[in-house]
């Protein structure tokens, strides 16, 4: 059952992680991406981190995205001419050369190291939102402070940078 | 099916990074970062699923939290550069280059 | 076997919800429009069937018959898809309401129905219910923006900008309104949030009356509601989003809107109001006359404001609604804290 729904999901992912890098439409990038993130949100469900999966659609899908479809809609980007520069198939092969090789990498690292099957450890009683929860706010106290320090200065740093200089 | 999750982890990444070298689009290239740390995110997941601890899905909080951050102001320096250049072609933002 | 009868049940189970949604959405429709009619002295449509109750199947007929326009501007697969994201978004979310207490199962199999998991009174009991809620209502924004978007008009792209923008803003305050109910209750499921509502005192709305209003607040914003109803305000953007859509993809924009009102009604009643607490009358007539209430309250509040003008609106949500969301999230967690430890 796990593997049936892994495989229906990560098809989802894969494809449009492929959309999204070869698609040359701004929009259909963007909307290719939230597909993306619901699908990995699919697979965090299937890993039993309920919580961060929908995080992942509030957060990634919901708030992140909307946030690049702003700016393309904004901008006006879809209509916006973007020259193919030159030497760009050279680029494509390069890229699919690359992909190859990083993933033929990956594979080798796979059989030489990792255990051939690891069980699942169930984790016992509480449900994922009280586990993750208790973690961030005993354990993680610290990093949790600083992350919203990061965020306010990201806030800051962000009108800054876009406001109009008038 | 660990091995499963991180390969397609490692695929999902290998995606991002391909992306960012060929894509010229500042915004797409900004999404294929995304993509990567999604890519990340979900090995993180599936090793605290199969290592039965929490760790991995609380440095999943952070990534996102780090990557809500970068998205913020990367997507400013992106509306910046297209305020003062006209454009958001990667390869007309030379300026610094050497 | 064993593994089909519990699929096919959870299978009707769910038709059977999203029709009587669907039936009650086609209704409030018709409320709507004769609330306003009482509202303002006149009739409304009355002449379809006894008290006008025909007029939905009319219009749904109408709906459907009409020439369907596909604008040559138009970004022809996003502006196809838009309406359908709307319609799935505003739907989905009900699977986490719980309805009843059970379905009664149990006097139709006897015991073959404790064998299933399936004799509750929710499709879908989630223990990441409300998050489930936020995630899925904050993917209806993008219906709403890319419908608007690829009109290719410009009174839809600024009906749609203006749309996402409020939604995306609005959406934090719900959030924070809702996080002192889920402190009070320790959980995140819808269930046990209206069980641990059982009688009329621990109704929530009398421990989180500030937290209610802001509820109330945003989310009249949330689904565009007048006085927020900037989204596709008539007179100034023809009707936002959704001015070149026609027939049944402007239908489907229509029951998006009417089921998200629905679904925040219920929303409300889930969180409190008890959802299908209740003495004397079964769980399901409580929760229906709870939710309608709302819907009532709603269209009410409709007929009586004006519409805000759209700066006031986001200064509004961020400078209001933000910062007293976050003081009652942190006067519940204080309060609640010292009665903790007052109480051993």
């Amino acid at each position: 059952m796990e593997q049936i729904f892994f495989y229906i999901l990560g098809a989802i992912t894969l494809v449009s992680a492929f959309l999204v890098v070869s698609l040359r439409r701004p929009i259909q990038n963007v909307l290719f991406m939230i597909l993306m993130m619901v699908g990995l949100a699919g697979l965090f469900i299937l890993l039993h981190a309920e919580f961060v999966a929908m995080v992942q659609l509030v957060v990634y899908a919901g708030a992140i995205m909307v946030l690049f479809l702003f700016v393309i809609m904004l901008l006006n980007l879809d209509q916006l001419k973007m020259p193919p520069p030159e030497g760009s198939h050279v680029r494509w092969w390069a890229g699919a050369v690359i992909a190859f090789a990083v993933m033929g990498l990956i594979w080798l690292a796979f059989k030489m190291y990792l255990a051939p099957e690891v069980p699942p450890v169930e984790q016992a009683g509480a449900s994922n939102t009280v586990v993750v929860g208790k973690a961030l706010f005993t354990t993680y106290l610290l990093p949790f402070e600083i992350a919203s320090v990061l965020l306010l200065a990201a806030i800051v740093g962000s009108v800054l940078l876009a406001r109009s200089r008038s | 099916m660990l091995e499963h999750y991180l390969f397609l982890s490692a695929a999902l990444f290998t995606l991002g990074v391909v992306g960012v070298m060929i894509r010229r689009n500042l915004i797409v290239v900004l999404m294929c970062l995304e993509m990567m740390l999604n890519a990340v995110n979900l090995s993180f997941i599936a090793f605290a699923r199969y290592l039965g601890s929490v760790e991995g899905q609380i440095i999943v909080l952070f990534t996102m939290v780090v990557a809500a951050c970068e998205v913020a102001v990367g997507l400013a320096i992106a509306v910046a550069v297209f305020r003062s250049r006209g454009t958001i072609n990667v390869n007309d933002v030379n300026l610094l280059k050497w | 076997m064993d593994l089909a009868i519990p699929v096919i049940l959870v299978i009707v189970k769910v038709l059977l919800v999203i029709f009587v949604v669907l039936t009650f959405v086609a209704y409030t429709t018709l409320l709507e429009r004769r609330v306003l009619g009482w509202f303002q002295v006149r009739l409304g449509p009355n002449r379809v069937g006894p008290w006008g109750l025909l007029q939905p199947l009319a219009d749904g007929a109408k709906l459907l018959l009409k020439e369907e326009v596909t604008v040559t501007a138009a970004n022809r697969w996003i502006y196809l898809v838009a309406p359908l994201i709307v319609v799935t978004c505003a739907l989905t979310p009900f699977a986490v309401i719980p309805f009843a207490k059970d379905l009664y199962l149990d006097r139709i199999f006897d015991q073959a129905a404790s064998k299933f998991v399936l004799n509750t009174g929710v499709i879908s009991d989630l223990n990441v219910g409300i998050l489930f809620v936020f995630a899925v209502s904050s993917l209806g924004t993008y219906g709403v923006l890319l419908g608007g978007w690829s009109s290719n008009n410009k009174y839809s792209l600024l009906g749609g900008v203006r749309a996402g923008a409020q939604m995306i803003s609005y959406e934090l305050a719900l959030s924070l309104s809702v996080i002192g109910v889920l402190l009070l209750a320790g959980t995140l499921s819808l269930t046990q949030i209206v069980e641990a509502q059982d009688s009329v005192w621990k109704w929530y709305v009398f421990r989180q009356p500030l937290g209610f209003i802001l509820f109330l607040i945003a989310g009249s914003a949330e689904i565009g509601r007048t006085p927020f109803d900037l989204v596709e305000c008539e007179n100034e953007l023809v009707a936002g989003y959704q001015t070149e859509y026609s027939a049944m993809k402007f239908g489907l924009f229509y029951l998006g809107e009417y089921a998200h009102l629905l679904f925040l009604s219920a929303l409300m009643t889930t969180l409190y109001f008890g959802g299908w607490q209740g003495p004397f009358f079964p769980p399901i007539v409580w929760f229906l006359i709870k939710t309608f209430f709302f819907a009532f309250v709603f269209i009410w509040i409709r007929a009586t404001y004006p519409r805000l003008r759209y700066d006031r609106v986001m200064a509004f949500g961020w400078k209001v609604l933000l910062p007293v969301g976050l003081f009652n999230v942190m006067v519940t967690a204080f309060v609640y804290t010292l009665w903790l430890q007052y109480r051993g």
